[in-house]
């Protein structure tokens, strides 16, 4: 008996498209779509939709993962952007609001990069003390409030479409192929895994391993905030308490799902949105089944969990061993 | 003193030890190592000769491949570290293996507490712990952090409470390598005193001096091997010295065969890289040095003597505090590596694995690194030129297996090492530094980078090169620069770089 070993994600594509199958049994019409105002919707359509933040939050999580670090300030920095959005949609123009939120989810970015890369905190920590208090500084800019607003033009990149596809969804799409061209276009994508797999022989090599550090906490602020702008455009304001509250974890989970180690070198963009959107399409069959939306969390932990152990050193050498002796 | 007295005070007794890592390298090859009672034997070696590995399969934490190890009259076969304590071979690593953040009492009865009742009586095993320590001249505050004390007095916690455990014989891996003078002379009466105890003390070290001061024996190995054994009383400096960096004399009087290269370099022009009272406080002191293209100039020394330190600094790993770098004769300061590599510099350093290559990316991807780190990242090299480049240099310098888009870590050593060298040989460097660069690796990979030297020199590169073999050393040199203790004490030119001229430098006091 031969056993064909997987190609490079194909377990993720399989996982999503088991998740996509049990959805549809749970419910009949998981798979219908139908075109309103022009607009597509449907529970398919959701899964992308509501899986837009998440799909940002791991493609920005991924890159810093790839160099050793974590950040855990992302939910808080969702927070802030979306309060500076709702803040400033009335008074100023789109660009300007747009501009300033995402700009202040760079700034976060930086903080956080200068304080890894150069004052060589450890990452859990360094990202620890934005988490904390980026949620403040939301509720200082809100002055505590929940801040609606009653633009239309921010209100579009949560309920707006493009050629029927909701807006978040394109947004996801765009950032993605904007990161893909910057990180396989360029030379990022190597020393970015070479940073993260051994800094010490990269600096040695030539590459500025501090400058890839600030450059990957950068984008994962930015790709923060933008999920930040989407989530509080979704609701017309901002709730500075709870807008990517405890999101930083699902973010890590997307990855871990997509990715081969939280240990650093190489990484997948592309697997860590699927991981994106295989939880998001879990959350959503549980919501569609009638179960009680707590069981969410723990299926999830159970996921992550068989995923996990999937990848134990122990539990593939014991498979090895399985498959020589069917052999 | 006969054979059979010599057999029988011997304590610790290893015969035809050998240890063979996965990936084929001989770490040691059939060593014998003995250790009587109430001496203390200095184990001594490079980088890479084989002293922890033989520390390691003593103790237990490799296990030998072949020989013997008697302890006592009685054959052991410890497969940890715990076994070994218990058969009482006691080892003091040197980096401090206790925990800080406990107090030395707790330390130094960690998992035996006394206890009565399942409770642990803090107040005996307070008192037991003071006059442990005094017995080694140590009156401290037993229940205050370990962490608190200076590293001596840690060292000596360490020793206390390894000796405590029953044991025969004492092995201190490097003890005094962050000791000061007075620290390390604490240190040392403590020895005196376990010695005097009938305990037989293995001390591993790199300072001469200490072995002269306070050890009874010396055993030397190289390379893995065994190069001898010897009573320390007596034994000249020079003749140590030959121990561990040269080869006997016949051997070397053969392998004198290279004639100088007719110099063809121009002594008067302006010299690739000038160092002028370049040095860095801690490291090496300040030094002059002049590399021209064309020449291969060697630094020769012992462990810690500021060899590395002095690569270090000129390719801009770390940042000189004092004096200054000329290339081509203008001044120049190196923030960092890719300042050195902007001017045409290439590094291979000595710690291939932490520094040299990266393991999960593959051999293409290692061996372009430093190419398209010189290129920015906004300008990627295509794939095909990739392939070209990587294909040029697996076929060059023959790495195997010559498959480019294997991950670098599962090649052997001497495949790894061409690997980093490809690297800084695609980038057309002018200037290569080269730190220990036939270390670890097999016969045929040491004969052809030796090659590659030659043929890079001739080529016009300014090469750099630093060696533990002074016999590989003085066959390709044209100067050698000797280090010791951190400065740069002699210059050896044309019929001067031999093998005996640089072992002379090296011992001299």
């Amino acid at each position: 008996m031969s056993i064909v070993l997987p190609r490079k994600g194909s377990a993720q594509i399989g996982a999503f498209i088991l998740i996509l199958l049990i959805n549809w049994l749970v419910s009949p019409q998981f798979f219908d779509l139908r075109l309103q105002d022009g607009r597509l919707f449907g529970s398919l359509v959701d899964v992308f939709n509501r899986g837009a933040p998440v799909m940002l939050l791991a493609m920005g999580m991924v890159l810093v993962i790839a160099t050793r670090g974590i950040d855990l300030s992302v939910g808080a920095v969702m927070a802030i952007s979306g309060a500076v959005a709702a803040t400033l949609a009335d008074s100023h123009s789109i660009v300007i609001c747009l501009g300033a939120a995402l700009g202040v989810g760079l700034l976060c970015g930086l903080w956080n990069g200068i304080l890894v890369a150069v004052l060589r905190i450890q990452p859990i920590v360094a990202t620890l003390i934005l988490m904390v208090a980026g949620r403040g500084i939301a509720q200082l800019i809100t002055e505590g409030r929940i801040v609606t607003f009653t633009s239309r033009d921010l209100a579009w990149f949560g309920g707006g479409s493009l050629f029927g596809v909701p807006a978040p969804v394109v947004l996801a799409v765009v950032a993605l192929v904007v990161a893909l061209a910057l990180v396989r276009g360029t030379a990022l994508g190597l020393m970015i895994e070479a940073t993260g797999a051994n800094a010490e022989a990269s600096r040695l090599a030539g590459i500025d391993t501090r400058l890839m550090t600030v450059a990957v906490y950068m984008w994962c602020g930015f790709c923060a905030s933008l999920a930040g702008v989407i989530v509080a455009a979704d609701i017309l304001g901002a709730d500075a308490n709870n807008a990517g509250l405890w999101l930083e974890l699902d973010a890590i989970l997307a990855v871990v799902i997509g990715g081969p180690s939280l240990f650093g070198g190489r990484f997948s963009l592309v697997l860590a949105v699927l991981g994106g959107l295989i939880i998001q399409a879990m959350n959503t069959g549980i919501l569609l089944s009638g179960y009680p939306p707590e069981l969410n969390l723990v299926i999830k932990a159970t996921v992550v969990l068989v995923v996990l152990l999937l990848q134990t050193p122990r539990l593939i050498a014991f498979k090895d061993r399985l498959f020589r002796g069917t052999r | 003193m006969n054979q059979a007295e010599s057999e029988a005070s011997d304590l610790l007794r290893i015969r035809r030890l050998s240890k063979t890592y996965p990936g084929g390298f001989r770490a040691l090859k059939t060593v014998d190592f003995t250790v009587r009672a109430g001496e203390i034997h200095a184990l001594l070696g490079e980088n890479g000769a084989g002293k922890s590995t033989l520390i390691k399969t003593i103790t237990g934490i490799t296990l030998r491949d072949d020989g013997e190890v008697w302890l006592d009259g009685r054959e052991i076969h410890p497969r940890n570290g715990e076994e070994a304590q218990a058969a009482g071979i006691a080892t003091v690593y040197q980096e401090v293996a206790l925990l800080p953040n406990l107090s030395v009492a707790q330390n130094l009865f960690l998992g035996r507490q006394p206890t009565r009742f399942g409770l642990v009586r803090e107040g005996e095993m307070g008192r037991r712990s003071r006059q442990l320590l005094q017995g080694f001249g140590l009156d401290i505050d037993v229940s205050a952090p370990l962490g608190e004390f200076s590293v001596a007095v840690q060292h000596i916690v360490a020793i206390a409470r390894a000796v405590d455990l029953s044991a025969k014989v004492l092995i201190l891996d490097e003890p005094t390598a962050s000791l000061d003078a007075r620290e390390v002379e604490v240190l040392f009466t403590v020895m005196r005193q376990l010695k005097s105890q009938g305990m037989g003390i293995v001390f591993v070290t790199h300072f001469l001096d200490q072995v002269h001061a306070i050890c009874d024996r010396l055993t030397v190995l190289r390379n893995g091997g065994l190069v001898g054994e010897r009573t320390v009383a007596g034994l000249p400096r020079m003749e140590l010295v030959r121990m561990m960096l040269g080869r006997d004399l016949e051997a070397v009087e053969t392998a004198r065969s290279r004639s100088h290269r007719d110099t063809v370099v121009d002594r008067g022009a302006v010299p690739a890289v000038q160092a002028v009272g370049l040095g860095k406080h801690g490291a090496v002191a300040p030094f002059d040095m002049i590399l021209r293209e064309g020449e291969v100039l060697g630094l020769s020394g012992l462990l810690g003597s500021g060899r590395t330190e002095t690569a270090r600094l000129i390719f801009g790993v770390d940042r000189a505090d004092q004096g200054e770098l000329r290339v081509d004769g203008t001044s120049v300061r190196l923030l960092g590596p890719r300042d050195a590599l902007r001017l045409g510099f290439g590094f291979c350093p000595e710690e291939r694995k932490t520094e040299g290559i990266v393991a999960e990316l593959s051999v293409r991807e290692n061996i372009i690194l430093a190419l398209q780190a010189r290129a920015g990242w906004l300008r990627p090299l295509s794939r095909k030129r990739q392939d070209e480049v990587a294909d040029r240099f697996i076929k060059l310098l023959d790495i195997r297996p010559d498959d480019p888009d294997k991950p670098i870590g599962l090649l052997s050593g001497g495949n790894q090492q061409k690997a980093v060298l490809a690297r800084w040989l695609a980038t057309g460097p002018r200037v290569l530094i080269l730190d220990e660069p036939t270390r670890g690796i097999d016969v045929g990979a040491h004969a052809e980078i030796i090659r590659l030297i030659r043929k890079l020199c001739d080529e016009g590169l300014a090469l750099l090169v630093i060696s533990s073999e002074v016999e590989e050393i003085v066959s390709y040199a044209d100067r050698v620069t000797v280090l010791r203790d951190r400065h740069h004490v002699a210059e050896l030119t044309g019929d001067e770089v031999t093998e005996q001229r640089v072992l002379t430098s090296i011992a001299a006091t």
